[in-house]
This record gives C-alpha cells, sequence and structure tokens, in this order.
C-alpha cells in the first residue's frame, strides 16, 4: 500500500480483544513498559476510563507512537486501514503494531482486514478475559454471544485478574471448552512478558539474545531449538501448533531442503510460514508456560520431524 | 415596519385551531400570523406579493434523519436503479442494466484527465440485476487503466475492478476471507461485502474517510438537494464535528443565500463518554439559527440488510448470526446518564429490536437515576420496533424516527431473506407508533436513500416494495398524520415544534412552495407532489434558480 511496508517485510500486527473493562490498556501499558528497544505503535479505539500512559510513551523518546485517534470499528474500517497504513510510513517505522480493538468488537474480524492488507501481516489474536466477570458475560442476555465470539477468535487468551476470581481453574476449564484452539495465559494485572504476547524480536540477528525472560515471570518457561537444517518448515510449524505441546508461542528460522531461509511463527494454534529476511540465522525460539509445556518433548518431536522429512522437501 | 402578506391558493397550517389559510404574513423571517387578509390588515401596513397565489403552501419540510454527505456523494458517479434528481436539478435515469451501469462509469471514467485517478460510483444496487452479481470483469469494461469502485445503495458492499484489486495487492489466489467471494480462477470476483472486507479497498477507489467527511462543496450542494424537495431543516446526523468542520459549517449555513438549516449532531467517536457530553455542551454554544449544534448520536448496532443489526430471537430469516454491537452497553448506559443530568438530547441508531431493548433500558436505568423532564431521547431506525416496544418508549418520554424508505428499496429482501414475512410487515410500525402516542418522525437517511420527505411520507402511506407487494397493511398511516410527521413531527425529535414545523404566529417563515396539494391528490400521487422551491426564514428559494 505504501512505501513505508517494503524495507523490512510486512509490518506485524497484534489484535488485543476481549470485552470491556477485561484489561486491554493494561496490557498495552505493560506492553510498552517491557518494549526495551521494540518500537510498538498502538491503535486504540475506545476510549475508557484508563487511558494509554502517556509517560511511558515520552519515555521513550517518541519510539512508541501512541495513535489514539483511530477508530478500529468494524463499521468505520476505512479509519483502521488509514491509520495503520499512517503507521507504516512512520521514520522509523515500528517494529510491531498493537491493535487494541474495542469492547464489543470481534477480534477476528479486524485480524481478517489486517490479513488483507499487503504492508502487514497479522500476528495474532489475543483475547483477555476478565476472570472475575468473563462467564457471567458470556451468559448477558445482550452481549454474551459477543463475549463467546470474541473469546472463540483468540489465539492466546489473557485470563486476567485470575487475584480476584473464586475459582480461576474452574474458569480455565471453561475457557478451555469455549475456545478448544487457543492457549490460555492466567495473569493478574494482565501482567504477561511481552515475548509470550508479542512474539521475540522479529530481527533476526538478535533473535537468540532474546530468548529470555526476567525474573517477575518465572511462570514462562522457554528454550531455544536448533532447526535441524532441511526440514520441512510447514511440517514444523504445524506439529509446533499442535495443542498436545502446548506452546504460546514459536518464532524463529529454518533452512528449507533447497537451501532457503523460511521463517516460521506459531501463536497458539496459529501458524504461518513466510521468506525469511535477508541475513537470517536459523534458530527457533519456544515459550510455553512452566509445568504445562514440556520443552524436552517439544525438542524431540522437532529432532524427529526432521527424520520423517522427505529429502526432497 | 411593514408585513408581507402572501395569498396562496391553499395553506395548510399543521395549526389545529385554523388547520387552512389563504394568507400569511411575514416579517424580519418569521411568521406575523396566517388567515384571511382581512384578519392580517390588523397588523398594520403590509405589502401584498401574490407570487405563491397558485401554490399550495405548507410547513418546510423538516427531514430528521439525513447526512449531508449526500451532497458529497454527487461529485461521483450515480450507479443507482432507480432515477435520482441530483443538487443540480437533473434527473439521473436508473441504470436497468449492468451494461448501462458499465456505459455510464466509462463515460465518467472518458471524462477524466489524469489516467491514475480512481473513479468513485455510488447507489449501486446489485439486488435488481437477476442472478448475476456485477462482477471485475464487468467493470474493467469501463476501465482497465484505473482504478474503479462502486459503493452499493445500502453501504455494504464495494465494487471493483481489477486495477483497484491490483493496486490493493489482492488480485491474487489464496485469500480467504469471509467477505470476499472468490471465482473460479481462485481470484477475488470484485465484490467486497461488508466493511472488514471493503475496507482495504477505500484509498485506492477514492472512498477513504475525506469521502466520507462533510466537505464544503458538498454541504452546498445538499442544500441545493433540500430546496428541490421542499427541505428547510434537515439533519446531519452523524458528524464527529471537528473543529474546522464547524467553523466551515458555521460560516457556509451563514452565507445570505444558504437556503436551509442543519440540524448537525455529534456522532460519539474518538473520546470518553464524559468528554462527549464536555464537547457537545460546548458546540451547544456555538450554535446559530442556521447551524443547531448540542444533540449526541450513538449508534448501537449495524444494519438489516448488511446481517449486523442486533435482532432478538430467533434471528435472522436465512439464519444468518445475530448481529454486531457498535457500543458496549456499559458507554450507552454512561452516555445517557451523563447526558440526563447535563440537560442533553441523544439520538440513538437502533436498526434490530434487540437494539431496541437494550436503549431502552438504559433510558430507564438512566432515568431512575437522573431524571430528566422532557429529554426526547430519540431512537433512530428503530426499523424492527414491536408494539410493547413502542409502549415504553411512551412512558420513557421517548420519539421515534422510523425508516418507511426501505419498504419500497429492499422490503422484498426483508420479507424473504433478512426478518421473513411477520417481521417484514411489521418493520417500521408507523401506525402502531403513532397508536401508542409515541412522537413520531420518518426519514429518508439520504445519502441511502434519496432526500425527500414527501417521498417518504408516501412509503408511509403506502408501505409499497418495489415489486409492488404492499408489506403490512395495517401499519399504513393516513396522508393527514404522514404530513404532520415529516414537519411537526420531526421538529419534535429536535425540540424545534416551537419554532418550526407549522405555519402559525411567531414561528419561522419556513414554507414547502408546492405546484400540487397533497392533502388532496390522494395517498397514491403523495411521491408526484411537484414541488416549487421554498422559503426559508422569510428569504424565498425557487428550485429553479438554485
Ligand atoms: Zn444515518
Amino acid at each position: 500500500m505504501t512505501a513505508g511496508g517494503t524495507q523490512s517485510g510486512p509490518l506485524p500486527v497484534t489484535v488485543v480483544g476481549g470485552y470491556l473493562g477485561a484489561g486491554k490498556t493494561t496490557l498495552v501499558n505493560n506492553m510498552l513498559r517491557q518494549a526495551g528497544g521494540r518500537r510498538l505503535a498502538i491503535m486504540v479505539n475506545e476510549f475508557g476510563a484508563l487511558p494509554i500512559d502517556s509517560s511511558l510513551v515520552e519515555a521513550a523518546d517518541d519510539r512508541i507512537v501512541s495513535l489514539t485517534g483511530g477508530c478500529v470499528c468494524c463499521s468505520y474500517g476505512e479509519d483502521m486501514v488509514s491509520s495503520l497504513a499512517m503507521l507504516a510510513t512512520l521514520d522509523p517505522r515500528p517494529d510491531h503494531v498493537l491493535l487494541e480493538a474495542s469492547g464489543v468488537a470481534l477480534p477476528g474480524a479486524i485480524a481478517g482486514t489486517v490479513g488483507l492488507l499487503s504492508d502487514f501481516a497479522l500476528d495474532g489474536t489475543v483475547v483477555l478475559a476478565d476472570a472475575e466477570t468473563v462467564q457471567r458475560r458470556a451468559g448477558d442476555r445482550y452481549v454474551g454471544s459477543t463475549v463467546r465470539q470474541q473469546i472463540a477468535e483468540a489465539d492466546l487468551i489473557l485470563l486476567n485478574k485470575c487475584d480476584l476470581a473464586a475459582d480461576p481453574d474452574a474458569v480455565e476449564a471453561w475457557l478451555s471448552e469455549a475456545a478448544p484452539g487457543a492457549r490460555i495465559v492466567r495473569a493478574e494485572q494482565a501482567d504477561v512478558p511481552i515475548d509470550a504476547v508479542l512474539g521475540t524480536r522479529t530481527d533476526g540477528s538478535t533473535l537468540r539474545a532474546d530468548g529470555r525472560f526476567r525474573d517477575h515471570t518465572s511462570g514462562y518457561v522457554a528454550a531455544e531449538l536448533d532447526p535441524p537444517a532441511g526440514a520441512d518448515p510447514e511440517a514444523l510449524a504445524r506439529l509446533l501448533a499442535d495443542p498436545a505441546h502446548r506452546l504460546l508461542r514459536a518464532k524463529g528460522f529454518v533452512r528449507r531442503p533447497d537451501g532457503a531461509m523460511a521463517a516460521l511463527q506459531v501463536v497458539g494454534s496459529r501458524w504461518t510460514v513466510s521468506e525469511a529476511p535477508a541475513g537470517a540465522l536459523p534458530g527457533l525460539v519456544c515459550i510455553g508456560l512452566k509445568g504445562q509445556a514440556d520443552l524436552a518433548a517439544v525438542q524431540q518431536a522437532v529432532g524427529e520431524a526432521k527424520a520423517s522429512t522427505p529429502a526432497t522437501g | 415596519m411593514t408585513n408581507t402578506v402572501y395569498p396562496a391558493r391553499k395553506i395548510i397550517t399543521m395549526n389545529p385551531a385554523r388547520p387552512h389559510a389563504s394568507h400569511v404574513a411575514v416579517r424580519d423571517g418569521r411568521i406575523v400570523g396566517a388567515g384571511t387578509l382581512d384578519e392580517l390588515t390588523g397588523w398594520g401596513a403590509y405589502t401584498l406579493d401574490d407570487r405563491f397565489a397558485d401554490k399550495v403552501l405548507m410547513p418546510g419540510l423538516v427531514e430528521g434523519h439525513s447526512h449531508t454527505m449526500e451532497g458529497t456523494l454527487w461529485a461521483y458517479v450515480y450507479c443507482g436503479f432507480f432515477d435520482r434528481m441530483d443538487p443540480e436539478g437533473t434527473v439521473w435515469p436508473g441504470l436497468r442494466s449492468i451494461d448501462e451501469i458499465v456505459e455510464r462509469l466509462r463515460e465518467a471514467a472518458d471524462r477524466l484527465e489524469d489516467p491514475a485517478a480512481p473513479l468513485a460510483g455510488w447507489s449501486l444496487d446489485a439486488i435488481y440485476y437477476g442472478n448475476r452479481r456485477v462482477d471485475r470483469h464487468d467493470l474493467d469494461r469501463a476501465s482497465t487503466q484505473r482504478a474503479i469502485g462502486v459503493l452499493n445503495a445500502s453501504g455494504h458492499i464495494l465494487n471493483v475492478n481489477s486495477k483497484a484489486l491490483e493496486l490493493a495487492g489482492l488480485l491474487k489466489p489464496g485469500i480467504d476471507h469471509p467477505g470476499i467471494p472468490l471465482g473460479e480462477d481462485g481470484l477475488p470476483t470484485g465484490e467486497m461485502k461488508g466493511p472488514d472486507a471493503m475496507a482495504p479497498l477505500g484509498p485506492f477507489t477514492g472512498f477513504d474517510r475525506d469521502l466520507l467527511a462533510c466537505d464544503e462543496p458538498g454541504l452546498r450542494r445538499f442544500a441545493r438537494l433540500c430546496v428541490r424537495t421542499g427541505v428547510t431543516t434537515a439533519a446531519d446526523l452523524a458528524n464527529t464535528l471537528p473543529d474546522d468542520a464547524v467553523d466551515m459549517m458555521l460560516r457556509v449555513t451563514a452565507e445570505p443565500d444558504y437556503p436551509a438549516r442543519i440540524v448537525a449532531l455529534r456522532r460519539f467517536y474518538g473520546v470518553t463518554p464524559e468528554e462527549l457530553i464536555d464537547r457537545v455542551l460546548g458546540l451547544r454554544d456555538r450554535s446559530q439559527d442556521s447551524l443547531r449544534l448540542g444533540i449526541i448520536k450513538v449508534v448501537a448496532d449495524g444494519s438489516i440488510q448488511g446481517f449486523s443489526a442486533r435482532l432478538r430471537w430467533p434471528g435472522y430469516f436465512n439464519g444468518a448470526p445475530e448481529g454486531l454491537w457498535y457500543i458496549p452497553p456499559e458507554h450507552l448506559l454512561e452516555i445517557y446518564q451523563r447526558a440526563m443530568a447535563a440537560g442533553v438530547q441523544v439520538h440513538t441508531h437502533t436498526n434490530g429490536d434487540e437494539a431496541t431493548e437494550l436503549a431502552l433500558d438504559c433510558v430507564e436505568a438512566a432515568l431512575r437515576k437522573h431524571p430528566s423532564p422532557d429529554h426526547r431521547f430519540t431512537l433512530q431506525h428503530c426499523q424492527l420496533a414491536d408494539a410493547a416496544q413502542f409502549r415504553r418508549m411512551t412512558k420513557l418520554g421517548m420519539c421515534v424516527n422510523l425508516f418507511p424508505n426501505h419498504h419500497f428499496y429492499w422490503g422484498d429482501q426483508h420479507y424473504g431473506i433478512t426478518v421473513g414475512p411477520e417481521r417484514a410487515e411489521r418493520m417500521n410500525a408507523c401506525a402502531t407508533a403513532l397508536a401508542a402516542g409515541v412522537p413520531l418522525a420518518i426519514h429518508s437517511d439520504a445519502p441511502v436513500t434519496p432526500l425527500g420527505p414527501l417521498f417518504t411520507a408516501w412509503c408511509a402511506v403506502n408501505r409499497r416494495t418495489a415489486t409492488g407487494r404492499t408489506l403490512g397493511e395495517h401499519e399504513r398511516i393516513g396522508v393527514a398524520d404522514a404530513l404532520r410527521t415529516i414537519t411537526l413531527g420531526a421538529a419534535y425529535t429536535f425540540k424545534l415544534d416551537g419554532e418550526i414545523g407549522s405555519i402559525e404566529t411567531g414561528k419561522r417563515a419556513d414554507f414547502a412552495v408546492l405546484e400540487d396539494d397533497p392533502e388532496t391528490v390522494g395517498g397514491e400521487a403523495l411521491k408526484d407532489v411537484r414541488v416549487w422551491g421554498t422559503v426559508q426564514g422569510g428569504r424565498i428559494f425557487p428550485a429553479a434558480e438554485i
């Protein structure tokens, strides 16, 4: 669409959905706080009680763009598209866009539109659920079907406000039935590591140095795998997205049998394989929840995937 | 001080004390009185102006739900199935075949000098061309060099040509999107269905946000359409009213020859409910006679023909999912509460009956918290409301502005596809609303359907679909009710009924000047009543010279 999109491939967009009050803006602020060297661009649709923390924006010396004029309502999609187009032309270009949907928007529809834009790539859909209220809301006579559909459209569900819920286990069990394809992460105050929400850095050269989590996120495990050369990236992605492994995310670069490098990305059950940027080095980072994801098993499965891949690719 | 006294063939006053008069006296843009010449001479010196001696005067018509964007759209190519008059008075013949659409687009494309400029058309109605859908190959016959986008009349489909798809990067196989049908070749057919699929094409076909904003030429063209349809006050119902737009609208509408009064509502968008109230109170202070500000517009759900209206059980006739919310109920309630507390009026778009139910619940809750005398909160469209909901509106002190034009343009689709026979026959239940005592207006939602309150009145009186089916005999209303609804009725929904909407002492001298008498032509002919022009604030605007 614009010149901005060509310099380093399509700009990844993560759609942040969930009903009003589930903690979307808190999550966005947490992402900004953890941004480090990433240039995050934020698009906010709804103007609720809690604003995007502008002090975080200033602290980062304009590397973070907060766009609060953009509307992400399904009925005014033109605004979303033109706002995104504007973000893609910023210099320096953002590394990642967080698109905070309105409390009643269906994230799948927004994700579908993002998927049509040639300068952007849908990274994934993160839906927040308020552990205290989500089940009641899902039965609400007005918004119940909307809440249920939001959940069903998630790649990652952030089960938030677990400290306030009487029985978070029961909520999680209910959610995993409502959204069988999604991975569920528990949180309080939407406090989750940025790598679990947005994936690891997109710049291939720094991938390996970036797979660590800070101390307060010790509920997560990460592993850096050496993808076997000549593996079929599609088969590998399908394997990593298999719900049995319970990975939240996986990302990295794999050398195809024909020698070309492929970029591989998994968010929950969603996976994409695309052409890797020039200079990308092979490597895979997998992120999961401690006690759930068995990274040793993943590692073994990855090795076996190689073995079963036909040499012709 | 001299009055001007206009004799007329007939003056329909809407004043029940004297429903008809032979003369009306005007001074300083206002009505001194209506009656016989004898009665009016009591007001002192006058000059007799007999230019309307063979005309019928009625109160200037009030369009309670339109968008000045109608004026803007006329800069693009009209591609509708039905004849439609443009602001200059030219009637564009309806296009009866896809070939005719292509031909009109091709002519327009040939007139453009810049070979790269996109060509935008509007008001295409794909449902009228049989089973044949308009596809990109059709539009390619108009041009392969420039991008073409044609917006459907319902606003929910954008038809584009191959060039537009190519520019957007979508002329490729493998697209998997519910709003983008693929042809046998695996490529998009060019029919982009729904806002999600339309949006990526907007920037390449001229349908970007600039088009939908109310620009200055569009605002002027819109007013010319008002004169041609007898309208002296019209709503601009969903403007976001940024400061520069307000400045422009204040300036343009204040010009001595600007012929209409615009009631511009501020749509809830881009601010918190709290900020919304502040902005609207600020806007209210900037009101002038020709531009009324200070009312809020909120959109609760989508549209019925787009299957995005929120319907109660059992939902859509064809089994489509139950529609979309465009505002969380919590925000709707908060806006209502704050608006009631601040004495600000809110108009709410609700198409489906579930959205209407939510609005009623929220008004009731807000009223318990902030009893608000004479709030006149109004439901706009409100097409599927049932009798119980109208009774609630009455009890809650609400108004309704229904959309009978839908019967004509989409009634057959509502009957067969969207809501099914039973609910199609109660859609836009004008008779039930009046029987329940809900203050009623009816509207065109121009540009969705053409501006023209007399046509809208015809729709409410006859409930005729485009194929001639009468959609709910029992919801037809009489001519007298219809005429009152397009004058005083609509004025009431903006709290302007003390100022406009009838021809009586003290009110604005706003008249629709007609060649035919709408009270005697019969309900069948209401839409054919010829409009000579208007008098607005005492200023005379013949349609032939506008
Ligand atoms: Zn409208």
